[in-house]
């Protein structure tokens, strides 16, 4: 029954899939919370710049940022991002574009969390002598992640799912070689149950550890 | 009597700590502050009383720029509270501050509470660090609970916490606000004890409260604010037996009868 799958590498373009999400929930989870450090900060041009960059990439669908990724800044600005080789650099500009949209989310969850955060928290800070980015790092944003667990899981669940995008630029993931057997198989039904079962088997896992470590996390007021 | 004014020209010829002069605040249309002048010597305990609403909070609040002023100026030690940056953060360090609702950090022990100023502000070492945490805590009755989280801990043992946090940055001066109102009654004597114990060690302490027997027993000065004025300032004793002001008799006179 499941004969169609021969000659395929499934795993091979399902482990693309992963290496798409973990590289971009990374670089996602560090920027998003930069920007939401902006967000939050004393200085005007800084949360100017966080509300514009988060209103405006939020904003723009996945697939017009991935495209411009490879059409706008590879060919017309030459960024390369150290690889002359196509799938290289495809993937590597998949995972850029993948990190500057999924922050955007990434940074309003964490400003949420922050708002969880009783403001005498950061009193009791700053009348110790902390400064604000002390402040920030070591009372504000510990308190505020563990109270976003959930949201973030969801995040991370959409960016998994989002990397289907990156198959608009040649980026051999899952979705890209799912195009393919659809095109060449005749079990188009079968070709997607397959996809989307894998895309279950990686999501679902992701949900119930968030779901778990959250509960395990939470601060107790 | 005679005891009290000894203390007074004691403490006079050590010097001022805090000095506010001419201070301001609005909030919207509400002049919460009005020229405010209030000059606190070193060593000296000063009590802010007075019915809610009337600003004493705010004061307090605006001695370590908790609160921002509107004009007047406010210094430490003889130099004026910056404004912002480092060296607002540097002011802040040598002013502890405990609050109504405790603030311990909800998401650090008991211990690292206390630990946490000394190392980030101070750079105090490690291990330094948790010996003056220790014995401070100690010192405040509270450590058998340095390995707990501060829900685990009563009310009153977190405010106990609270004091130990700052005083583990050898403040200068400390400022109290309200620090037993969020307290259930049973608890409110463990942390005054401690407040006592301090204000007998010489500690400049400025006490927003409405505790009137810790007013009694351990204020230099009674400070007595309405509607966002200094009213009335005297030794405990004349304000609590002798008050001048009208203001001040009638607020006395719903508070102290029973």
């Amino acid at each position: 029954m499941f004969d169609f799958l021969e000659g395929y590498n499934v795993l091979e373009a399902f482990w693309t899939t992963v290496q798409l999400t973990v590289l971009s929930a990374v670089g996602s989870l560090i920027w998003g919370t930069l920007l939401a450090g902006m967000r939050v900060s004393p200085v005007p041009l800084m949360r100017g710049f966080g509300t514009a960059y988060v209103n405006i990439v939020r904003n723009i669908p996945l697939t017009v940022i991935i495209v411009f990724t490879s059409l706008g800044l590879a060919d017309i600005f030459g960024v390369t991002l150290g690889s002359r080789d196509f799938d290289v650099q495809g993937f590597r500009l998949a995972v850029l574009g993948l990190i500057a949209y999924t922050a955007a989310f990434v940074c309003e969850a964490i400003r949420s969390g922050i708002n969880t955060v009783p403001l005498g928290q950061a009193e009791a800070a700053r009348a110790i002598g902390l400064s604000f980015s002390q402040t920030l790092r070591l009372i504000i944003l510990p308190q505020a992640f563990r109270s976003v667990i959930g949201p973030l899981a969801n995040v991370l669940i959409a960016l998994t799912k989002n990397t289907t995008v990156a198959a608009a630029i040649g980026v051999a993931e899952a979705a890209l070689l799912m195009k393919e057997m659809i095109e060449n198989e005749a079990q188009v039904l079968l070709i997607a149950a397959v996809f989307a079962f894998g895309f279950v088997v990686l999501t679902l896992p992701t949900g119930l550890f968030f779901g778990w470590l959250s509960k395990r996390l939470a601060v107790k007021r | 009597m005679t005891e009290v004014s000894v203390a007074k020209e004691d403490v006079a010829a050590t010097g001022e700590l805090v000095v506010l002069k001419n201070v301001n605040k609005h909030f919207g249309a509400l002049h919460v502050l009005q020229d405010i002048d209030l000059t606190i010597a070193r060593g000296e305990v000063v009590v802010v009383i007075g019915p809610s609403g009337s600003g004493k909070s705010t004061l307090c609040r605006t001695i370590n720029r908790l609160e921002t002023i509107d004009s007047g100026t406010i210094a430490i030690d003889g130099k004026p509270v910056p404004a912002e940056g480092k060296a607002l953060a540097k002011l802040r360090a040598d002013v502890g501050m405990v609050f109504q609702s405790f603030n311990l950090f909800a998401h650090k022990t008991v211990l690292e509470n206390v630990m946490l100023g000394q190392i980030k502000v101070r750079k105090t070492d490690k291990k330094q660090a948790e010996e003056k945490a220790r014995s401070l805590l100690d010192r405040v009755g509270v450590g058998s609970q340095a390995d707990k989280y501060p829900a685990q801990l009563s009310g009153g043992q977190q405010q106990r916490v609270a004091i130990a946090r700052a005083l583990a940055m050898d403040p200068k001066v400390m400022l109290f606000d309200e620090p037993t109102s969020a307290l259930d009654p049973e608890m409110i004597n463990e942390v005054l004890e401690v407040m006592q114990q301090l204000a007998r060690d010489g500690m400049t302490m400025i006490v927003v409260t409405h505790e009137m027997g810790f007013a009694r027993s351990a204020a230099n000065r009674v400070v007595f604010m309405a509607d966002g004025r200094i009213v009335e300032e005297a030794v405990p004793d004349q304000f609590f037996s002798n008050p001048r002001s009208d203001r001040a008799k009638d607020f006395l006179s719903k508070i102290l009868h029973h």
